[in-house]
């Protein structure tokens, strides 16, 4: 979203120019030419999309939901004044999957609790978003044994990988940006860069 | 713990009461004390030591499973005792085969046992028999096999790092 400022350049003495402007604008005294001037300068246009994407973006509450260890470092990006995920709208944890748009998956995941998580994704009401945090959930990590699903995107889609083990709040709160961009739609391409992959994007 | 000298009269306890083939043998082993006793008289031999001993060992802290392949009898129940009164340990231990384990449930006399003995069975396949509630307590119900025998296989599958990329199918092109 852009707004033209026509004429004034932000010293006080424009403030009076810009009412005399708008009183003239409610009497409807402005000729055409001036009318589409002030309304260049005081309305932003845009998409109903990226208007609802960047609301969306910018409130993207989280569920509460911790698996493992990594969930101690997801709390520790709410509840320390040091990272305060309110600073990006996602301090909002919802208790339930109804109000949540976005599930972080913080630890590893077992088969036992795999058919859970699936079932608590689909509670969740579209749009929703996921975020695989750490080694665990994005390929069963340290525990790559009989008792874990080997990557949380074998029964969910995943929109954004955290690696680390576990990820540093930083580098979480980092993923939660890159989730921001990718509602507002400058998805960042990452893994797509690498491999060539561009344009097999699920979301447009 | 008891020394080894306890131990054996411990040993000659039980031995007394439920025959001399109740007790497998005693084992003293870096400060620990264990009594090896047959898979059949475990009940009973716990319920003497609970009820009955001299000083009895009260409490069940825990029950664990263990797999001494390539040993025979192949799988362990181990049951590590605490008394209040000996302010001291005994590890009692049986050990059955792997093709058909049955031990008798001590969960009538330690309540405490119903998960462990659920873990034991989930992990080692050990049945434990008058159980009130005998299923797997952390797998899922429909799984199959044992995952802490040592002959099942450790399961994952391999993982795409840089590394390894090369020699990984490659699913991205």
């Amino acid at each position: 979203m852009t707004r033209h400022r026509v004429g004034g350049n932000g010293d006080p003495g424009d403030l009076r120019i810009r009412q005399l402007r708008a009183r003239q604008m409610l009497r409807g005294e402005l000729e055409p030419d001036d009318l589409e001037a002030y309304l260049q300068e005081r309305v932003g246009l845009t998409t109903l999309e990226k208007a609802q994407n960047w609301a969306r973006a910018n409130a993207p509450w989280p569920l509460t939901f911790g698996l493992a260890c990594c969930a101690i470092e997801m709390i520790s990006v709410v509840g320390s004044p040091r990272m305060d995920a309110a600073r990006f709208g996602a301090e909002v944890f919802r208790a339930s999957p109804r109000q949540a748009d976005m599930i972080i998956l913080s630890g590893r995941i077992s088969i036992k609790m795999a058919p859970v998580i699936r079932r608590i994704y689909d509670q969740m009401l579209e749009p929703k978003w996921v975020i695989s945090m750490g080694a665990c959930a994005s390929s069963a990590g340290m525990f790559n044994n009989y008792a874990l699903v080997a990557g949380a995107d074998k029964f969910l889609p995943v929109d954004v990988y955290v690696p680390g083990c576990p990820p540093r709040p930083e580098a979480l709160m980092y993923g939660i940006i890159k989730l921001q961009n990718k509602i507002k739609g400058q998805p960042d391409m990452g893994w797509r860069e690498r491999y060539k992959a561009h344009g097999t994007e699920e979301v447009a | 713990m008891p020394d080894a000298t306890g131990l054996e009269l411990i040993a000659a306890g039980v031995r007394e009461r439920l025959g001399d083939e109740a007790v497998a043998g005693t084992i003293y082993h870096r400060g620990q004390a264990t009594l090896e006793v047959a898979p059949d008289a475990v009940h009973d031999a716990l319920a003497y030591l609970r009820d009955d001993a001299e000083e009895p060992f009260e409490f069940l802290m825990s029950v664990h499973g263990c797999d001494y392949f390539p040993e025979e009898p192949r799988l362990g129940v181990h049951y590590q005792l605490l008394s209040m009164q000996r302010l001291d340990r005994l590890g009692v231990r049986t050990r059955v085969g792997a093709e058909d384990p049955q031990v008798p449930s001590v969960v009538d006399m330690f309540s405490g046992a119903d998960f462990q003995e659920r873990e034991v069975f989930d992990m080692f396949g050990v049945v434990f028999d008058g159980h009130p509630d005998h299923r797997r307590i952390l797998m899922p119900e429909d799984y199959e096999g044992y995952p802490q025998r040592r002959d099942f296989p450790m399961g994952g599958e391999p993982v795409l790092f840089t590394f390894n990329e090369n020699e990984m199918p490659r699913w991205y092109e």
